[in-house]
């Protein structure tokens, strides 16, 4: 799975909806792969606002990856060339580093397989063939 | 001008919908000022609007039902008449036509016209005096003759002639046809209807969508087919890792192109979901289990031993932690499994993002029941407003609110598409809502463990199917 999915994913558990711990979960173990994929500058910057930032920074921090920007780029910095500041090009500039460097982080880093832990309660999931397992044992639900 | 769409006599119940989710998606505005489910042939007029050629194309680009878009040159109930009307709309347009490549065909519905008289009829129109030169491959200029019969009746009860603008997406269904799909399940959704939920459900470039019963992927797959970012999810894992090498939710994708939108699957039960609580999903698209072909079952067992930590007796270590651990499930309620989809909707979709679901019916929906016309005002909040509809059996939330019902129909049951719209915490009615968790609550706690219900007990739907929709009491 893409690293993306992570900043959607939490424990599963009910009793720790209410706790920020439980989110992001920390992987752990975890075997990365990096897949080439073609860039997706309308999604990327649709998706930036929607993110939790720093829940993204953490994970990266966590995996040892290039770190993250400290806060979320503007949709104008994904763009190449925005310095002349009359917008009107918007649709001929290419993607900027940071866009590509974004993209590179968290749509071409795939978890292969390791371990989401929560942080609340240290339930872990199992990612297998890039497939995590969020299924809990009877009594846990 | 006004202009005619060609729509397949397929699905009828789904077309008008169909058409006004791509209009709002297109940001165009129009009207229907004929349409009927029995006619293949609409007319619409868009509003607001200063180039309507080029909302012609970008209403239909995407449209599955459809063949295409015409602008509407004339309409009658007989050739003369519609030549009439003809050179009434048009006849100061032709002079720009003249020199153009151009080919004419006709389309008759319910209808047939042996060679001589195709001919004919083609002829009739020489007063336009194009002189062409007539190139029946890639012409310049489309223009199709419109006949439309009751059926098996030799006179057309209407006639329409159009200029063709643009033809529709419903190429798309080759594409995704299920016979050519890598990885197909007993259960997966067709190709034309996946499209036509995609559409239904807004998804555009951008877009981020999810399945939390994606099976073989279909709807993911369609999704992506217009641009969005998707991922699913599956109470079974092994449907979303194939049993065969490159034969997976993931092959499929590979197949398609796709696989740079599809942002993952996972192993997970609705009821104790991992997706965060927070609107950050612009489309849910699903199609639930109906607990007919596969089982509707979530995480969780009945049996009392099951619900403290189980050590194995040989080595007492706790089963769950052991490597290839399956944890029980238990039958559940269709109707609490409808309810809880709706929940999760409410919580995750983002202002005016959309709820697709699937739902089963027992028995044919008729008549005006199969097509819901379902008004966007305030009254809507309330029971038993949308015309027609058992309002009692279509799902309701509090902030969620119904935009269509499209029906397919089989023999002695059907299903219908729901499509919902999530609306702004101002717009929903605290009273309503609360009224809702109540209820809520009461379902949750109406079903203890250790109930022994079957799956029978918990899924009407189900009971009916095996007993052939008979009455029983």
């Amino acid at each position: 799975m893409k690293l993306l999915t992570l900043n959607f994913l939490t424990c599963a558990r009910k009793t720790c909806k209410s706790s920020p711990a439980a989110f992001p979960l920390h992987p752990r173990d975890a075997e990365l792969e990096q897949v080439e994929t073609e860039m997706n500058p309308v999604f990327l910057r649709n998706i930036l606002p929607r993110l939790e930032w720093e829940a993204m920074r953490s994970i990266t921090t966590e995996l040892g990856l290039p770190s993250l920007p400290a806060e979320t780029p503007d949709p104008g910095a994904l763009l190449e060339n925005d310095g002349n500041g009359d917008g009107e090009d918007a649709g001929s500039a290419g993607p900027s580093q940071i866009a590509r460097d974004l993209h590179a982080l968290l749509m071409e880093t795939c978890i292969a397989s390791g371990k989401l832990v929560c942080g609340n309660c240290g339930h872990e999931y199992a990612v297998k063939e890039g497939i995590a397992n969020f299924l809990l044992p009877s009594h846990m639900v | 001008m006004d202009y005619l769409i060609r729509f397949l006599q397929v699905h009828e119940t789904f077309r008008q919908p169909e058409t006004e989710a791509l209009a709002r998606l297109a940001g165009v505005q129009f009207e229907w000022i004929f349409y009927a489910d029995h006619s293949p042939y609409s007319i619409i007029r868009f509003r607001n609007c200063s180039d309507p050629t080029a909302a012609a194309k970008s209403l239909i680009s995407r449209s599955i039902l459809s063949t295409g878009i015409f602008e509407l040159w004339g309409t009658g109930v007989d050739y003369a008449a519609l030549h009439a009307d003809i050179r009434a709309r048009t006849e100061t347009l032709w002079p720009r036509f003249t020199n153009e490549t151009f080919r004419f065909k006709l389309d008759i519905f319910h209808g047939s016209h042996t060679l001589t008289e195709h001919r004919a009829i083609i002829e009739t129109f020489k007063y336009m005096a194009f002189t062409g030169p007539i190139q029946m491959k890639n012409p310049t200029n489309k223009f199709d003759v419109f006949e439309d019969h009751e059926l098996d009746a030799p006179i057309p009860r209407r006639l329409f002639f159009g200029r063709q603008v643009a033809e529709s997406g419903r190429r798309a269904m080759n594409k995704y046809d299920l016979k050519k799909r890598s990885y197909i399940a007993t259960t997966s959704m067709d190709a034309e209807l996946s499209l036509v939920t995609a559409n239904l459900a807004q998804v555009a470039p951008g877009t981020l969508m999810y399945d939390p019963f994606m099976g073989t992927g279909s709807f993911p797959l369609a999704c992506a087919h217009f641009g969005a970012a998707v991922f699913g999810s599956d109470l079974d894992g092994r449907s979303i890792r194939g049993n065969k090498p490159g034969r997976n939710v993931k092959g499929n994708f590979e197949q398609y192109g796709t696989s740079s939108q599809y942002l993952g699957g996972f192993v997970a039960d609705l009821t104790n979901s991992p997706v965060r609580q927070n609107r950050i999903l612009q489309a849910i698209v699903c199609d639930p289990p109906y607990g007919v072909r596969e089982g509707l079952k979530v995480l969780g067992s009945t049996r009392p031993a099951l619900q403290e930590v189980v050590y194995l007796a040989d080595t007492g270590l706790p089963a769950h932690l052991q490597p290839n651990y399956v944890p029980p499930k238990k039958a559940y309620s269709f109707f609490r499994m409808l309810d809880d989809i709706l929940h999760f909707a409410a919580e995750r979709l983002e202002d005016d993002g959309r709820l697709c679901m699937w739902m089963p019916v027992a028995g044919e929906v008729e008549g005006e029941e199969a097509v819901v016309a379902v008004p966007e005002s305030d009254a809507d909040t309330s029971k038993g407003t949308a015309g027609g509809a058992r309002e009692y059996d279509i799902p309701r939330h509090p902030a969620l609110r119904l935009v269509s019902v499209c029906t397919q129909d089989f023999n002695k049951w059907s299903r219908q598409l729901l499509t919902y719209r999530r609306v702004g915490d101002g717009e929903v009615d605290g009273e309503e809502l609360g009224g809702y968790e109540a209820g809520r609550a009461a379902l949750r706690d109406g079903e203890g463990v250790g109930s022994g219900a079957t799956a029978n007990d918990l899924n009407e739907f189900r009971k009916k199917y095996f007993q052939g929709f008979k009455e029983r009491s």
